[in-house]
């Protein structure tokens, strides 16, 4: 009976391969000196491992996952090692979810991990399932500014290094300086700033009341202060701040920010300041310079660029800036004499700024949601 | 030229396998999603743990965990999971296996029982030449071994090492009762050219014993309709295959078979109905599909995008187990002839049966490239191997070369 079962077993090994063997996936992504990740694993491998079907009968839900997912997180945590610059770099789970593979479904865990230094060689040692099934693997994606790698883990490479390619400083600086662009983009504080600054730009204020400029060198030259002040003045904290030689807390800048731009579109409405806008937009430029540096700092700064970085953020900010500037400007222009853009635009326009402003302002001292800028 | 052919080959795995790698993103990152609600059953335990099966692995288990350390009890542990793995084609039971072997699995001569478990484990990994050196050392410890001499003989036969099997077979004889004795020498001569005697043999030994278990009379079956299939009769193997579909159990084997052999009849439609139910099998699948593109049925299109996903996911891993049916996969149903010769002529370094050198010779046929399957004609010279449809594409392939 064994001879011919052997035989029998032999010729069906070809066809005995009928599923995927166990893999799990695990995307991994480094950015300065924080990783961030998602880890697939199969449910049946870590039903085996720790037990998920807690009715016993043979199916596994969605509520029984649920129930495990600090266990799952323990156990899986526990079985990979992220390393960097010869210390750990400890990880800790988030959101958790669900995906179907082509050989069943699998628990998808996020996790997160912060390494001393930024991370110029990661070692990886995967011990997942190892001592349960060696047959398993880890399939690794390391994805690394704009490089992706990929490595298979299993008991004879359980532990691997993988040097991230040093990313020219050209590279960083275009990389920070599209930041700063996307910042300025996506900031409608520092935009609604700007605008009640330069909405009464192509104005000037005689006699008691708004009249529209004469000449376009003297709406240009009023924006080009305004800016140019603006700028010296977020670059001198935003360097001071990203350089770690002071430092405020962000709540009071953050409802600074707002009181400003508060500020800035009541004073169209009600002048008390009007011939000398670029000193106010100095004064609130130091403020708002303090919010572009907490956006750095979320960024993660290189230790080895960091001057690349501040100056490639920098400008992405001025480029950002001219953009809305340039398109703003010349319609305003056309526009300047009509009443419908001194009263909709330039007097409607600057209340509804401080309305959205005063909103925000509220949001921030009081930490509450009102609306989502 | 040999060389850069070669080199052209392993760029083009190369290429492929980077390319699979690429997908990763498409394949890993699907779309996780949060479910909606907690009674959603995500997946389907293969054993339920109230199952008799599962009970006794649970105890095993609990035993080898006090005592990791007892042999008999991690051998019995390893056994009941290839049987599974076997079973219900899951390799996963395979790694439980090594693991319960664990202590004895980096020693170089482990005592017999376990030699021949961890060749057997060793072989399903396609590991041929670990498990052979593995069996060696059992049968030279222990010379009555009749398991450890049966596994020599299967992979022997893999490797179309035939006097290796032959000396297999004649040990068999002295240790095992006439069906098996039979069963091994009749396997391999009617590989190698004697399809007729073989036959003969064969179905005399399974006429003295009418109560063999129904596992072996469906191999028996199986290799009768082969061995009639390789004399060209082909009424023969017909009532061979439908004499061991009508036994009382399920054979993938037996399905791939026959499912094959009615394809080459261009019968396709009775192929539906054969594997119908047997769409999570990769290879049984693959029948089906190609049935299913003979007939133009809707549901081809499907069938192949799940082969591709399923190939896709085992080039990820870096596996070599499935390159003859890639090879069929990408030369019958994507056209893709180059990757399929590519997976056939690696495959043929492995594996050298006839199911192998068919699809290398149709591969390099499709390709215009007789050389590229050198090896399979010089192994159908040698051996003998009868089939008329794989003796006349050796024929079509040889005449590309005038």
């Amino acid at each position: 009976m064994r001879t011919l079962l052997a035989l029998l077993l032999l010729l069906a090994a070809a066809l005995a391969h009928a599923h995927k063997p166990s893999d799990s996936y695990l995307a991994v992504r480094v950015e300065g000196s924080n990783l961030s990740g998602q880890w697939d694993i199969a449910l049946r491998d870590l039903d085996f491992a720790i037990g998920l079907d807690d009715s016993g009968d043979g199916n596994i839900t969605w509520g029984e996952v649920k129930a495990h997912h600090a266990d799952i997180a323990a156990y899986a945590l526990a079985r990979l090692k992220l390393r960097s610059g010869g210390a750990d770099c400890p990880a800790r789970s988030g959101e958790f979810l669900v995906d179907d593979h082509s050989d069943g479904a699998y628990s998808v865990m996020r996790f997160a991990a912060t390494c001393l230094d930024e991370v110029t060689t990661l070692e990886i040692s995967y011990t997942l399932f190892a001592d349960l099934d060696p047959q398993h693997r880890g399939l690794l994606r390391l994805e690394h500014g704009t490089g992706t790698r990929t490595a298979i883990f299993g008991p004879e490479r359980a532990t691997q290094s993988f040097e991230l390619a040093k990313i020219s400083a050209l590279t960083q600086f275009v990389d920070y300086g599209r930041e700063g662009v996307w910042h300025i983009w996506i900031g409608f504080d520092h935009i609604l700033f700007l605008l009640s600054l330069l909405l009464p730009a192509v104005l000037v204020f005689e006699g008691g009341r708004w009249q529209a400029v004469a000449r376009f060198p003297t709406a240009f030259w009023d924006v080009f202060k305004i800016v140019t002040s603006f700028t010296v003045a977020h670059s001198i904290t935003l360097s001071l701040a990203a350089l770690g030689a002071i430092s405020l807390p962000s709540r009071l800048v953050e409802s600074a920010i707002a009181t400003s731009v508060v500020l800035a579109a009541l004073n169209n409405v009600f002048p008390v300041v009007h011939g000398r806008r670029w000193m106010v937009a100095f004064a609130f430029g130091l403020i708002h310079g303090f919010g572009f540096a907490s956006v750095l700092r979320d960024l993660g700064l290189p230790q080895g660029a960091l001057l690349i970085a501040l100056v490639g953020f920098n400008l992405g900010v001025e480029v950002g800036q001219l953009a809305i500037v340039s398109a703003f400007l010349p319609v305003a222009y056309a526009l300047r004499a009509s009443w419908f853009y001194r009263r909709l635009v330039f007097v409607g326009g600057s209340i509804a700024i401080a309305a959205v402003a005063g909103i925000w302002l509220v949001e921030r001292a009081f930490n509450m949601k009102i609306i989502t800028p | 030229m040999r060389t850069f052919r070669t080199f052209t080959i392993g760029t083009v795995t190369d290429l492929l396998r980077a390319l699979a790698l690429a997908s990763f993103a498409v394949a890993a990152c699907a779309a996780p999603y949060v479910p909606t609600d907690d009674a959603t059953v995500l997946e389907r335990l293969p054993v339920r743990p109230g199952d008799p099966v599962a009970r006794e692995l649970r105890q095993l288990r609990a035993e080898l965990t006090a005592n990791p350390r007892k042999r008999d009890t991690a051998v019995r542990l390893a056994e009941r999971y290839f049987a599974l793995a076997s079973a219900e084609g899951d390799p996963r039971y395979v790694g439980y296996a090594q693991a319960a072997l664990k202590p004895w699995w980096d020693l170089p001569v482990p005592p017999p029982d376990v030699l021949v478990m961890r060749a057997i484990l060793k072989q399903y990994s396609h590991d041929f030449s670990g498990a052979l050196r593995d069996l060696e050392a059992a049968v030279r410890e222990d010379p009555e071994n009749a398991r450890a001499w049966s596994w020599r003989a299967a992979i022997h036969m893999v490797q179309a090492d035939y006097e290796g099997a032959r000396e297999d077979c004649l040990a068999l004889q002295k240790l095992e009762s006439e069906l098996y004795a039979v069963g091994c020498t009749a396997y391999l001569d009617g590989t190698t050219g004697k399809a007729a005697a073989a036959h003969r043999a064969l179905s005399a030994a399974l006429a003295r014993n009418p109560n063999a278990p129904s596992e072996v009379t469906v191999w028996v079956l199986t290799r009768l309709a082969e061995m009639s299939l390789r004399q060209g009769d082909v009424k023969q193997a017909e009532e061979h295959f439908r004499a061991a579909y009508f036994e009382p159990i399920n054979d993938q084997f037996l399905l791939a078979a026959y499912a094959d052999f009615l394809l080459d009849q261009g019968r396709p439609e009775e192929v539906l109905p054969l594997l119908v139910d047997w769409v999570k099998s990769d290879i049984l699948l693959l029948r089906l599909a190609l049935a299913e593109q003979a007939l133009k049925a809707p549901k081809a299109r499907e069938h192949i995008e799940t082969l591709r996903s399923r190939f896709d996911a085992a080039a990820l891993r870096g596996d070599k187990l499935h390159q003859q049916e890639e090879a069929r996969f990408n030369l019958t149903l994507l056209g893709n002839k180059e990757k399929a010769l590519a997976l056939a002529r690696e495959n043929w370094k492995l594996q050298r049966e006839p199911r192998d050198a068919r699809i290398l010779l149709e591969a390099a046929l499709a390709m215009k490239d007789p050389a590229a399957a050198q090896e399979a004609l010089g192994w159908l010279e040698r051996s003998g191997y009868e089939e008329p449809g794989l003796r006349r594409t050796a024929k079509e392939l040889k005449a590309l070369k005038r």
